[in-house]
């Protein structure tokens, strides 16, 4: 009857209380290293990196999608723990969206009326959502490979939440090759990149992250 | 279990050995008619515990994320099964009904709750809930009025019903 029991606490290795935490982190990172290469080498660098650091814009499309790779994140790793919740985690996720919403209601009233347009549409409209979620595959593939690990118990959510780190990381790392300054295409077009990886993660999720 | 993630082996064998158990007897209650299945379920679990014990977080209740893994586990063999995994909402509260206590460690969960009501009302429920005292003799012995004491312990199971089911939603 408790054969499994001593084979299973045989040689038993001490765990820390920051497992889940590392584990999440090396497979996102692991997948930010392979889309941060991605967009240096396919999609290059931006050609205008050193007076746009000067911008305030520049920082904010770094900022932005950071903030919310890191929240969900956090969630995450409550996630990762069967009986645990992440709603208190959750709601700070309104920040970032509502800040960035106010930038761009901001910027919208004070540009030129002329210019409004190319605040909303900038040049790449058609294909930032779609880099931005190419650029968060690898970090979710990432973050998969460790959830899958770890012991999430409401798996759609879990695959939500992932999605939306991955998100957020690939944003930031599709913001490195992106010039445009309209805090509307961020709060649009980046947002949409992003929400797609959630979406994507949420789909795939209850099949993905099933553990035996 | 906190000796066991520290690296206890001797713990953590009492302790597995405690749980499966207490899984036999879970899976048995739920799996009704094809109940020689348990036996599977149980090893299942109880790998799983081990290869997840990172996923303990040691500020909740131990006997709510052994059970939140056995009940996936379970899931899981509905599913495989093809059958729709029809858990009642019930089960949540069942987890803890009174033959699915791991003994010790559901003292230890129940003491954990316990400590965050009013010293009154801790005492209270220790001498009308696991004592056995009537209302009338717990009260007289801390001189105040049977109503009162009712009241308090009413309050005090109220919160430690709280405490202990903190979530009612079943995963997916």
């Amino acid at each position: 009857m408790s054969d499994l029991a001593r084979q299973l606490s045989e040689n038993l290795a001490p765990v820390t209380a920051s497992f889940v935490a590392r584990r999440l982190l090396l497979g996102l990172a692991a997948g930010s290293l392979v889309s941060v290469i991605f967009v240096l080498a396919v999609l290059g660098l931006r050609p205008d990196l050193v007076p746009a650091m000067g911008t305030a814009m520049f920082w904010a499309k770094l900022v932005y999608p950071l903030s919310l790779a890191w929240i969900a994140g956090l969630a995450a790793e409550r996630l990762a723990r069967p009986a645990a919740s992440a709603r208190n985690r959750l709601v700070w996720l309104t920040a970032p969206f509502a800040a960035v919403a106010v930038l761009a209601i901001v910027q919208l009233i004070v540009v030129a009326p002329e210019s409004r347009e190319s605040v909303v549409m900038g040049g790449s409209a058609r294909v930032c959502p779609f880099l931005v979620l190419l650029s968060s595959l690898p970090p979710l593939a990432g973050l998969v490979w460790a959830m899958r690990g770890l012991a999430p118990v409401r798996l759609r959510e879990t695959g939500a939440i992932i999605g939306l780190a991955a998100g957020g990381v690939g944003a930031f790392a599709y913001a490195w090759h992106c010039t445009e300054w309209g805090a509307a295409f961020l709060a649009l077009w980046y947002t949409a990149g992003i929400l797609a990886c959630a979406g994507l993660g949420a789909l795939l999720g209850p099949s993905l992250l099933r553990w035996r | 279990m906190l000796a066991s993630l520290a690296g206890d082996a001797d713990a953590y064998r009492t302790l597995l050995e405690c749980l499966e158990r207490e899984l036999g007897r879970f899976f048995r209650r739920r799996l009704a008619q094809d109940a020689a299945e348990a036996p599977d379920l149980v090893q299942e679990t109880l790998i799983a515990i081990h290869t997840r014990r990172g996923t303990y977080d040691t500020s909740q209740s131990l006997a709510g994320w052994v059970y939140a893994i056995a009940r996936h586990k379970l899931v899981d063999h509905f599913r495989r099964r093809g059958r729709a995994a029809a858990i009642s909402l019930d089960d949540a509260g069942a987890l803890f009904a009174a033959d699915d206590r791991a003994g010790a460690e559901a003292r230890h969960d129940l003491d954990k709750a316990l400590a965050r009501l009013p010293l009154p009302t801790q005492s209270l429920i220790r001498d009308i809930k696991l004592k056995e005292l009537s209302h009338a003799e717990a009260a007289r012995a801390r001189g105040i009025s049977e109503t009162a004491a009712k009241v308090a312990v009413h309050r005090g199971m109220k919160k430690l019903a709280a405490f202990l089911h903190p979530q009612k939603d079943v995963p997916p």
